[in-house]
């Protein structure tokens, strides 16, 4: 279960001075839902993802994750999450396995869990034909996988996923989405972040629209549909974002 | 701090550090072998070329002395001198190398020495040139035998023994034992290369472990886990450390071997090659890493703490080069004669420890320095270090952009 409660950060720039990054953002993921955040680039998606993944700290409000408070138990949090984005690339110069290893190991794992756990989800992914060659020797989609089984090893029950399609190949991109919607099936509370309406229509429960830091819209699929009298998903947000832009514009 | 994570971030590191071709390159391989073929190499080929400029006979122009066939005669005797025509250009000559000196004879110089007149000879050549110092060094030994011989048979004619001029004799001898002889002349250089290479040594995997990864993406990876900062920075240094110090030791082990194989190859003269037969006992060595550990310490948390600052490993190099510098100014400074160990210079990092390590090497253990400067390096390295840790937690500085 995540619950954000009036998540901001701001960030100091020389030049533009204070920026809100993210702007009192307020959400709930179920256990067992899968929980969209759409927006622009820049919209706050990433920062939000990555204070809920304690990467990040929040500047105000705070987060709970599996009962953890993002600000007070970080370590805890993150024990409790896998998080993947285009960002987490692998190490280069280990093999796929001593890296889902490595992680297993940081998770806390014995050996002999970390043996069951690796053989479980390399048999699972279909990795055992390249998990002795090195990540940096492994084709795009190996390396997805390889990423895949690093957020899996300690079997998290949230999961955070930033973008993880972007600049992915069509079949690895099924991959990651039949991998996100597996962890729903299992009972895990999942977040991502995409700007592909077609994932966001196949997997989401709910979705939350972000602009410019703020949580503008909220709801399931069919909901925001009624609300906005309009089936597709883009002209929905659109609706939403679009008076904002054009105030901004005047 | 858990040790546990501290102890698998260090294990992962080093499996990456050792899987890298550039590492074992610049740690490993360069300190290993830099040494033995700089030092056999350049010493074999300064032996060469300096017997060959000694051994041959060097060319000298006599400007003048066509009056005094005797001296003539003798300069033209003497098998180490060439004597070449004389010409008005001899100090062009001499400056384009075609000869290496030239004598200038007083006129009448054989009538004048026969009545025991005062005289002079000047000896023409070009100063720091090795060929040339080493025909002057010919020349002026000629003049000093001659004289000599002159000297002992007017003696003889009236009936005096030599010890007139020369009453008694001056003997010196070396009472200090060889490590002293060795320490003092080299010395310094021991402290100064473990100093040196500490710091060289810790450079790349600092940067590889820093910038590196972020330029890699795996930085945001490593963050998304429940590894705390402490225990990730803590594991990083560790393996910073070690590269560090085992750069220090294959150098050191490295240069033993060179000074060995120079001073025991024959290539040099006796008395030079005695310089280079180091007479350091393995404690002195081990003294010298253990004054040098503190330092280590202070570079890798230093060089991390610089190093994450950069974006990009190119960004990290140009931060880190000018570093080398700062260590080797005061450790440079250390080595000239007449610095010595002070209260205050104690507190100076780098310079006290190069200061020390001199010392140690040299057999002098002064033990209030040593404790004063082991407290205050420590000092500085846990104030680097918990810099290093500090730096770790800054958002603005992980997430630089």
């Amino acid at each position: 279960m995540i619950e954000a409660r009036g998540l901001s950060k701001r960030f100091q720039d020389k030049k533009r001075g204070e920026i809100r990054a993210v702007d009192n953002v307020s959400f709930t993921c179920k256990p067992g839902q899968i929980y969209g955040l759409l927006g622009a680039n820049g919209a706050g998606k990433t920062t939000t993802l990555r204070m809920l993944a304690t990467i990040l700290e929040p500047t105000d409000g705070t987060a709970t994750v599996c009962g953890y408070d993002v600000v007070e138990a970080p370590e805890k949090v993150r024990a409790n999450v896998g998080f993947l984005s285009t960002a987490t690339a692998l190490y280069p110069r280990l093999t796929a396995q001593e890296l889902v290893e490595y992680f297993g190991r940081l998770n806390g794992l014995d050996e002999a869990t970390l043996k069951k756990r690796v053989d479980e989800i390399f048999n699972r992914l279909e990795m055992n034909g390249f998990r002795d060659r090195r990540c940096d020797k492994l084709s795009t989609g190996m390396k997805q996988k390889t990423s895949i089984a690093r957020t899996l090893v300690h079997d998290p029950p949230v999961m955070i996923f930033d973008e993880p399609t972007t600049g992915l190949d069509v079949m690895t991109a099924r991959t990651i989405i039949n991998f996100i919607s597996e962890c729903r099936d299992r009972g895990k509370a999942v977040i991502f972040s995409t700007h592909i309406m077609s994932e966001v229509e196949r997997l989401c429960d709910h979705i939350g629209i972000i602009h410019d830091g703020k949580l503008l819209e909220e709801g399931t699929v069919p909901r925001l549909r009624e609300k906005y009298s309009e089936h597709n998903l883009e002209e929905i947000i659109v609706k939403v974002v679009g008076p904002l832009l054009s105030k901004a514009e005047a | 701090m858990n040790i546990r994570n501290v102890s698998i971030v260090y294990h992962k590191e080093l499996t990456e550090w050792l899987r890298d071709r550039r590492t074992l390159i610049s740690t490993v391989l360069v300190p290993l072998l830099a040494f033995p073929v700089l030092m056999v190499g350049m010493t074999s080929l300064m032996a060469i070329m300096m017997g060959k400029a000694e051994k041959e006979a060097a060319k000298v122009m006599v400007i003048g002395g066509e009056d005094s066939p005797e001296l003539l005669e003798k300069l033209r005797k003497d098998s180490e001198l060439e004597i070449v025509p004389s010409t008005s250009d001899y100090k062009k000559q001499i400056t384009e190398k075609e000869i290496r000196a030239a004598v200038e004879v007083p006129k009448g110089f054989d009538s004048s020495l026969n009545k025991g007149e005062p005289q002079t000879v000047s000896i023409y050549y070009y100063e720091g040139e090795i060929k040339s110092s080493f025909g002057v060094n010919h020349v002026e030994q000629f003049f000093n035998d001659y004289r000599d011989s002159v000297v002992s048979s007017r003696l003889a004619s009236r009936n005096l023994p030599g010890s007139i001029l020369k009453p008694f004799e001056v003997k010196k001898e070396n009472v200090a034992p060889p490590e002293k002889v060795s320490g003092a002349a080299l010395g310094g250089l021991l402290g100064y290369m473990v100093i040196l290479l500490s710091m060289t040594g810790a450079i790349y995997p600092a940067i590889d472990l820093t910038a590196g990864e972020k330029e890699r993406g795996t930085m945001e990876t490593i963050l998304s886990s429940p590894l705390s900062r402490v225990d990730l920075v803590l594991g990083k240094f560790f393996l910073v450390l070690s590269a560090s110090l085992s750069t220090a030791i294959l150098s050191v082990i490295s240069m033993g071997t060179s000074f060995y194989l120079v001073g025991n190859s024959g290539a040099m003269a006796k008395k030079d090659a005695a310089v280079f037969q180091l007479h350091i006992g393995l404690q002195t060595v081990l003294s010298v890493f253990l004054m040098a550990l503190p330092l280590a310490v202070l570079f890798a948390a230093a060089l991390l703490t610089i190093a994450l600052f950069a974006k990009s490993y190119k960004e990290a190099q140009s931060y880190l080069t000018p570093m080398t510098f700062i260590v080797v100014i005061p450790a440079v400074a250390s080595l000239l004669p007449g610095f010595e160990l002070t209260p205050k210079l104690a507190l100076v990092p780098i310079l006290s420890t190069s200061l020390v390590c001199k010392e140690i090497v040299a057999g002098t253990f002064h033990w209030n320095y040593i404790l004063l400067i082991l407290l205050s390096s420590c000092v500085y390295a846990a104030a680097a270090l918990f810099i290093a840790v500090k730096t770790f937690q800054r958002e603005s500085v992980l997430f630089r952009s």
